[in-house]
């Protein structure tokens, strides 16, 4: 076989995250697919199942686009919910589609036995060695919550920005530095370099700005071209957004005991995936006085489905509006954007009248 | 000179105005067909406006545009205040029914609720993706049964026994009508059945989940029905309150808006002048933006539709 050429699913910022384990891990070439366009979104629905998630699509026209750029060994993971499945569906209709590549699926490796992984590896480099992959792996680990962590504090402060555009700028600058770390001294340089240049970013906060809680399904939430810019077009409108959901949080570090305990009174089983986070987080936001909840999640999700019941109660509990978003292939962001300025009207006018 | 302000409500159906002094009293108002030409239906509407309009003793100046075509409409009129269709629809719902509680809206391709709580907005809803339960279901439905849908209303009224009809969608509704006429259900039936599928389509879709209490204000084209707001009483137990003006409410609402924007000067000779718009697409990348340029006189005057810098179009000057 021809050098290998690593792809995996474009995935918010993480990428670059990968990239570290394939390059300096594996030591293999590491392929980004083309950024998500129409053009993607097209190619995944048409060799897709029409009923399967919007996620799924995505990435098959991302894997596509990735090929024709040139990668050759395309990586999946597996996840509590139809995710699980992807990887061997993906790979299947590639086959069909004749499209001969190798097929790495992470589904079939067990969280709870970190060797498996190792064994996944082994199927993308045969000499993989151990320590440097483990390394690797321990250092995109870390990237990954630095990267959340700038986006954090972006989310909240976007909206304010003096000028337009300063913390975008910012965001990608960092996101290329990032692929030129090699260790964790220099992952803590970019880091805190990073932090100090986003607190420098000239803001204009009001004394009490409206405050919005992002809620729902784990791809559709971090992906910006699936939910149409939502956070973008919140920010434009002066409006601190929270989103607790992030590899970091609800992989590294997953508390799911003390979830379930603190959402006892409203969901006592686990809907999978995603459900037991988002009934937390729109708990948490609903009693931290948020001004609003967003829902968001891709059409036909099941999970996040089965917590719009528990969500509904909680904002009649609360008193806290809840606006639900279903996402699907289309593309046109009209429908979307007046469902978000009649949100933000409304949760304006609760706001003034509390404050009367 | 008093000041006089005027809404424009732009839907894909209808296109409708309204021109209020500074009371809330309407001076002109108009109600007239899109026809997939909201350029067009709005220069017609404005010459219709100018002929009920007294322009010795008013002068506008505030205009607001509300509807799905409030965009480029808004650039077109040099609007002061661009509202969507669902805080236009309250506000104008509230200058009239301030103690309202729900506000049911049914047009020709959408359908919302709005749920009021001491005059703040606290809930909504917009139907997704469907038509069901929406005007353009009715009329092409009555079309079917060889029906204006003007006299749909009054046939209902007249049904003792409404045939049952699949509500959930169109497609079925569709399917089980035919099949139903075709056993012998009676025509008044059936239309009696279709205003209720309708209406249960709207409060099991629109609705679920919502806290529906009196006073409920119903508006929008199918307000018109009085089939459907039979349907609408039986279902809720309620009254329904239904406006002379229902359809005007948008226009209103966002008439009301305009009074606190900043004044602009509104010229009603639009007539003569040439509006087009120019869909360009960006080749910056492979999503192709598609996006709109709108033209005065062959002069640009605005674009939108990008989704990124590249593909920015800038404007010289403002008009």
């Amino acid at each position: 076989m021809s050098k290998v050429k690593v792809n995996f699913p474009r995935f918010g910022s993480y990428n670059v995250a990968v990239r570290h384990i394939i390059v300096n891990g594996l030591g293999v070439d590491y392929v980004d697919a083309p950024p998500i366009t129409k053009k993607t979104l097209e190619i995944g629905a048409k060799y897709s199942p029409d009923f399967v998630c919007t996620p799924f699509k995505y990435q098959l026209g991302g894997y596509i686009e990735a090929i024709e750029a040139g990668a050759n060994t395309l990586i999946q993971v597996g996840g509590a919910c139809r995710l699980n499945y992807y990887g061997e569906l993906h790979e299947q209709i590639l086959k069909d589609l004749g499209y001969e590549v190798r097929f790495v699926n992470m589904a079939n490796a067990d969280f709870s036995k970190p060797l498996t992984f190792y064994e996944e590896f082994k199927k993308i480099k045969p000499s993989v060695n151990l320590k440097k992959i483990t390394s690797a792996v321990l250092l995109a680990v870390k990237m990954v919550e630095v990267i959340d962590k700038v986006e954090d504090y972006i989310r909240e402060n976007v909206g304010f920005e003096v000028v337009d555009g300063s913390f975008e700028k910012l965001h990608k600058e960092f996101l290329e530095d990032l692929k030129e770390v090699n260790d964790k001294k220099e992952l803590n340089l970019i880091a805190k370099l990073y932090m100090s240049k986003l607190k420098r970013v000239e803001t204009n906060k009001p004394k009490n700005p409206l405050r919005v809680g992002i809620v729902g399904e784990y791809y559709t939430i971090m992906d910006e071209y699936s939910n149409h810019y939502m956070e973008k077009e919140l920010a434009k409108k002066g409006i601190i957004i929270e989103r607790w959901m992030n590899v970091s949080n609800s992989i590294f570090h997953n508390y799911v005991k003390e979830i379930k305990q603190s959402i006892k009174n409203y969901a006592k089983y686990d809907m999978g995936a995603t459900s037991m986070y988002t009934i937390k987080k729109a708990l948490d936001y609903a009693k931290d006085n948020f001004d609003g909840i967003i829902h968001v999640k891709s059409f036909g999700c099941t999970p996040e489905i089965d917590t719009m019941p528990v969500l509904e109660r909680i904002s009649e509990d609360y008193k806290i509006p809840i606006i639900y978003f279903s996402f699907d292939t289309q593309t046109s962001d009209v429908g979307i954007n007046t469902r978000i300025e009649a949100f933000y009207d409304m949760i304006m006018m609760r706001k003034e009248k509390k404050i009367k | 000179m008093k000041k006089a302000y005027m809404g424009v409500d732009i839907g894909s159906i209808s296109t409708k105005g309204i021109i209020i002094d500074e009371d809330n009293k309407i001076l002109a108002s108009e109600y007239i067909w899109t026809e997939g030409d909201p350029i067009g239906a709005v220069k017609r509407l404005i010459s219709i406006l100018k002929g009920q309009f007294n322009e010795k003793k008013y002068k506008v100046v505030g205009v607001g545009t509300t509807g799905s075509a409030r965009k480029l409409i808004g650039v077109i009129l040099g609007a002061n205040i661009v509202k969507n269709e669902i805080t236009a629809h309250a506000i104008g719902t509230l200058s009239l029914y301030p103690d309202v509680h729900t506000i049911f809206e049914i047009g020709g391709q959408d359908s919302k609720i709005i749920i009021i709580d001491h005059g703040i907005v606290t809930d909504y809803a917009m139907n997704t993706l469907c038509a069901a339960g929406t005007g353009s279901f009715l009329s092409s439905q009555s079309k079917r049964l060889g029906l204006e849908v003007e006299e749909f209303g009054e046939m209902a009224l007249r049904s003792k026994n409404p045939t049952n009809i699949a509500a959930r969608c169109t497609v079925f509704a569709e399917s089980d009508l035919v099949h139903k006429a075709q056993i012998g259900h009676k025509k008044e039936d059936i239309v009696a059945g279709l205003c209720k599928a309708v209406v249960n389509n709207y409060l099991n879709n629109v609705g679920k989940g919502k806290k529906i209490s009196a006073p409920i204000v119903f508006q929008g084209g199918v307000s018109k029905n009085v089939g459907v707001i039979k349907a609408f009483e039986e279902a809720t137990g309620e009254k329904i309150i239904v406006d002379p003006n229902s359809h005007l409410m948008g226009a209103l609402g966002v008439a009301i808006l305009s009074k606190k924007a900043p004044e602009v000067s509104f010229d009603f000779n639009i007539e003569d002048v040439t509006f087009e718009t120019k869909g360009i697409e960006c080749k910056g990348c492979a999503n192709n933006c598609e996006r709109i340029c709108v033209y005065k006189d062959g002069e640009l005057i605005d674009a939108w539709g990008n989704k990124c810098d590249k593909g920015a179009i800038k404007v010289k000057a403002k008009v």
